[in-house]
């Protein structure tokens, strides 16, 4: 059965400072969480540009976690609220394109707060796991008919010069 | 320069019509282009027909300009065509590099865009509810038309691209500099922009002051002051994330940069670009108040992030309708 379970591919970009240890508390505390969270981790959620979550959204992931310290204690003072506007910015702009809201998820985290983060992640696997997987790049495939639409222009241009060396 | 003419091709696809008119405001030196090359083919100003073109040996055209993005099966098969009869191939244009305006088509796929135009627009005259088809029976045989895709794709999403020439349309100047480097030879790598590399904030005059803003405002809602970067007067203007090349046309005479000569060198997406450099100006650290000055303020966001690079974007278009994953089974998770 466990075969048959949809398993989300999940991108996770942690905050060397909090989220990261946050993570790494939770490894060395042993609190279970999902196993889907792919962890990258970046110097500060400030250094999160938009352009990650939707690279990982085009190539495959279901889903994409932003997470940092929380509003106020950033250790670069206020880049994480860089992060929140940008964040706020790209949901806005995700929701048109037909992109659940749960799939991309800023939570902030401190290093104390292991449990927090793994209740986190568990819940966003949940939620994705309810959405289905995304493929994104099914989106772009035109139907059947492209090539064959493409071979009768050749052709019929094929047939089209032959009348015309006959005519000669 | 080389003693025999060479040959030139200039071809739409799903365009405006507007490169072409660019094309030929550099003027009188049209005619250097003509004393350079003979014009095999450029069906809005001569004459040129495909089969001519089918029958030319594989890269016997030296520079073909392509400008439109590629909707149908017709303008895929002509880029196909001139991309192995061409030395060079230049997408010209926003339309060929990113897309442009037909490119925004992809927030909807072709049953919607056929619906909306023949059927349901208003004004229409359409009785029959007749739809366009790729083949039709009349008594003479059989009638084709190309089929409409429904994602347009970006000439380079499409074949080779060498060279890009962005703008929509590209300045008659930076055609002219693009043409004279193709005659000198003195082109820059292959696959690059042929143009600047710095933004339109770079070569716009007015005055920036790290001022942020609590709301952001429609063209029509303020007179902005002529010397404060519209930026910072809530105007959003595209220039932080817009190449350089246009000589800062539009913030000149008050009003924001759209960003039609799409990303500077580097930029995977011209939006998140875009993104980025907003999310600076906005003067707030509240998450509500956040939102709420976006949602106000970007009616609509696509429009606004990627007026011109929607299908060169990462997502490239928007979910499809009847696309929609079917959902996993979710008594696993319980």
């Amino acid at each position: 059965m466990s075969d048959q379970q949809f398993e989300p591919k999940i991108v996770g970009f942690l905050c060397n400072w909090c989220s990261y240890r946050a993570a790494d508390l939770a490894g060395t505390a042993r609190i279970p969480y999902a196993q889907n969270v792919r962890i990258i981790r970046v110097m500060c959620s400030g250094r999160v540009d938009p352009t990650f979550v939707l690279m990982a959204l085009s190539q495959g992931a279901d889903g994409v976690l932003i997470a940092g310290c929380h509003p106020g204690e950033c250790h670069y003072i206020e880049q994480n609220y860089k992060a929140m506007r940008r964040y706020e910015l790209l949901m806005h702009a995700l929701r048109p394109f037909g992109i659940e809201p749960e799939r991309v998820r800023l939570v902030w985290a401190s290093a104390a707060e292991g449990q927090q983060l793994a209740e986190a992640i568990d819940k966003m696997v949940a939620d994705i796991r309810k959405l289905g997987p995304l493929k994104w790049q099914d989106n772009w495939n035109e139907n059947g008919e492209r090539l064959e639409a493409l071979e009768a222009i050749a052709k019929e241009h094929q047939e089209a010069m032959e009348v015309c060396s006959h005519g000669h | 320069m080389a003693t025999e003419k060479g040959k030139l091709a200039i071809y739409w696809a799903a365009s405006c019509g507007g490169c072409e008119i660019s094309l030929l405001a550099i003027n009188e030196k049209i005619l250097e282009v003509d004393k350079a090359f003979d014009i095999v083919m450029w069906p809005c100003a001569a004459d040129g027909k495909v089969h001519d073109i089918e029958k030319m040996a594989d890269k016997s055209i030296d520079v073909c300009l392509f400008n439109g993005g590629i909707r149908t099966s017709e303008q895929e098969y002509m880029a196909r065509l001139l991309r192995a009869k061409s030395k060079v191939l230049v997408a010209f244009g926003s339309c060929a590099g990113e897309g442009c305006i037909p490119g925004l088509g992809n927030v909807s796929n072709r049953e919607e865009m056929f619906e909306l135009n023949y059927l349901k627009c208003p004004g229409l005259d359409n009785p029959k509810g007749v739809v366009p088809q790729t083949e039709t029976e009349v008594p003479e045989g059989k009638l084709h038309l190309p089929l409409f895709y429904d994602t347009l794709k970006t000439l380079d999403q499409t074949v080779e691209v060498d060279y890009f020439l962005p703008g929509c349309p590209p300045e008659a100047d930076r055609i002219w500099d693009a043409i004279v480097a193709i005659l000198e030879g003195k082109l820059p790598p292959a696959h690059s922009v042929i143009g600047e590399n710095s933004t339109v904030c770079d070569s716009c005059k007015r005055v920036r002051s790290e001022k942020k803003i609590k709301s952001f405002k429609r063209t029509w809602q303020i007179i902005p002051d002529p010397e404060q970067c519209l930026l910072e007067q809530g105007l959003l203007c595209c220039g932080p994330a817009t190449r350089a090349g246009c000589g800062a046309l539009c913030p000149e005479v008050n009003s924001p940069c759209i960003g039609c000569y799409g990303p500077t060198d580097g930029v995977h997406d011209f939006g998140a670009r875009l993104m980025s450099a907003v999310a600076s100006v906005i003067d707030s650290q509240d998450p509500d108040e956040i939102r709420r000055i976006i949602e106000e303020g970007i009616p609509d966001p696509i429009g606004t992030f990627y007026r011109f690079s929607l299908a060169k974007s990462l997502l490239r278009r928007s979910r499809q309708n009847g696309h929609h994953a079917t959902p996993a089974t979710q008594e696993a998770t319980l």
